[in-house]
């Protein structure tokens, strides 16, 4: 009874101090919209933006109807940039695949020598956007769609190596153990125990990748490494804005498809 | 012969396996009880050499099978085969390759990358099927069988292994009594009509009565018995299952699964 007794009669969920640091947190979060609100607003130009719905308006009204007579040109970059990206993507698989081996704990040689190896390789080739491998590689190698493909498989090292690492790291170890009992090496371990469990990521972590690469090949052309962004990057340098529309259109259709695509292929392995 | 000399398991902070030493003449099937964390699966594994033992022996015909290493352990391995509680098959491969995995060690690794197995290979998968009654699943996948079909495919995994000795870690343990009873029944007729060396984790003590010729009880990693099945009386049951106040509602209870023996056990 005297427990009972000793509970204050008001209940309240936090105690005080729990409440007062709440409410700072709160305080804190408000004023630092307040002060981004100020810092975005000091370098703009009001009288531009007060005009913008007139310029839109105008940028509008050149741009359509998007001539469709440019069409025949489109058709030979659009292959391009398929091709920059489907090649790019299996030389990427190619790759990483052996990087995701070494840096699976599970499946390492020499855990304290390839593991950091690999990882370091996954990790550079993660954290340098495709369009800036492609600057890169432009300038070694000079303009054209090699340089496009071997950025976009640099990129994707990191991207499907990392996501295959972790699905080989999450495999089922009861059945490596009992591939084991029977005496197989550890090739034939990985080979019937491992692969047959990560195939369908993989299959799956391929596509997906497959799909960003068609996207991130449509802008390898700004910069040189061919495609169809090359043509934007012209189109748009003579202000000739109707065959701006017409470019925007067809990479809008051609990410439509490979997302369809894609959304295919991995409910069928799922 | 299998001989265990004064075998220990130590892991960072448990001390698994204390001390055992065996002796298991070939063709004899022995039951090793005890309540889970007694050390059984640790001591199977030991025997074969997925866990490397702390310290002691094991020797086989005379051959150290502590020292062995590489080709020759895998080897061994082959030598061993085991049955999990848990199955492990290969749930997106069929059947027929599930079993046929209890080849690959007998091939070199290069053809089993693409899954090559020669015909005499395949000839033995089939046979190894028909014998636990699995010939018309063969094609398959794994994961389409119930638990004790998937338990009757490892055993033909390990057969086609052409083992000396199995090593059968709770067999039983996931399966209903009816299934239980039909693995149990493969085991004992694997071990009569081939004369293998079966060496079965169980933790119910009615069925290691019933199937086996000798019962080896472990508790806290050491073998507190070691005696034909008439030798196990409550009062060492008691001792092995931990001494709680009335041992026969204790036997009730870890025999729940009782079965009776359908392959006649030789007096």
């Amino acid at each position: 009874m005297n427990t009972l007794n000793s509970y204050p009669a008001h209940w309240q969920r936090h105690s005080s101090a729990r409440r007062l640091a709440s409410f700072m947190g709160y305080l804190a979060l408000v004023s630092l919209f307040v002060y981004c609100w100020q810092l975005m607003t000091a370098d703009t130009m009001w009288v531009f933006v007060l005009d913008a719905p007139q310029a839109a308006q105008d940028l509008a009204s050149r741009a359509w109807p998007p001539r469709w007579s440019y069409m025949e040109r489109l058709w030979s970059p659009l292959w391009d940039t398929l091709n920059i990206a489907t090649l790019g993507t299996l030389l990427g698989i190619v790759l990483a695949v052996p990087m995701a081996f070494l840096a699976a704990r599970n499946t390492s040689p020499i855990p304290w020598l390839t593991r950091p190896l690999a990882l370091v390789i996954i990790v550079a080739s993660r954290s340098i956007n495709s369009l800036i491998w492609a600057l890169l590689l432009v300038s070694i190698l000079g303009p054209g769609l090699l340089a496009g493909i071997l950025a976009i498989a640099l990129r994707s090292i990191g991207f499907i190596g990392k996501l295959l690492y972790e699905a080989i790291e999450e495999v089922d170890q009861k059945q490596v153990e009992a591939i084991r009992a029977t005496g197989a090496s550890g090739l034939q371990v990985l080979n019937y125990a491992i692969v047959p469990q990560v195939l369908p990521s993989f299959l799956s972590i391929s596509v997906f990748r497959w799909d960003i690469n068609i996207r991130e090949s449509t802008i390898l052309g700004l910069v040189g490494a061919g495609g169809i962004g090359a043509q934007l990057m012209a189109s748009m340098n003579v202000l000739a804005w109707p065959q701006v529309t017409l470019i925007v259109l067809v990479i809008l259709l051609t990410v439509v498809f490979s997302e369809w695509v894609s959304a295919k292929v991995r409910r069928a392995i799922i | 012969m299998l001989q265990v000399k004064a075998l220990n398991k130590r892991f960072a902070s448990t001390h698994a396996v204390k001390e055992v030493s065996l002796e298991i003449a070939k063709g004899e099937m022995v039951g090793v009880i005890g309540s889970s964390g007694a050390g059984k699966s640790t001591m199977l594994r030991l025997l074969n050499r997925l866990i490397e033992p702390s310290s002691g022996q094991v020797i086989f015909d005379g051959r150290d099978i502590t020292a062995l290493k590489g080709k020759e352990l895998r080897h061994w391995r082959a030598q061993c085969a085991m049955i999990f509680q848990q199955f492990n098959l290969v749930p997106r491969l069929d059947v027929l390759t599930n079993v046929l995995l209890g080849r690959v060690s007998y091939n070199p690794t290069l053809p089993m990358m693409i899954r090559h197995f020669s015909a005499s290979d395949r000839a033995l998968a089939a046979q190894a099927l028909e014998r636990v009654n699995l010939l018309p699943q063969a094609l398959q996948r794994a994961d389409t069988l119930s638990g004790g079909q998937q338990q009757r495919v490892a055993i033909a995994r390990a057969l086609i292994q052409q083992p000396q000795i199995i090593l059968a870690d709770e067999p039983i343990a996931s399966l209903d009594p009816r299934n239980a009873q039909m693995v149990m029944d493969s085991l004992r007729e694997i071990n009569q009509r081939d004369g293998l060396t079966v060496l079965c984790n169980l933790h119910t003590l009615d069925t290691a009565k019933h199937y086996c010729d000798r019962i080896v009880a472990m508790q806290h990693g050491a073998v507190v018995f070691n005696g034909s099945p008439e030798q196990l009386d409550s009062k060492t049951i008691r001792a092995i299952y931990g001494g709680q106040s009335d041992a026969q509602d204790l036997i009730e209870g870890i025999t729940s699964t009782s079965l009776t023996a359908k392959v006649a056990v030789p007096a």
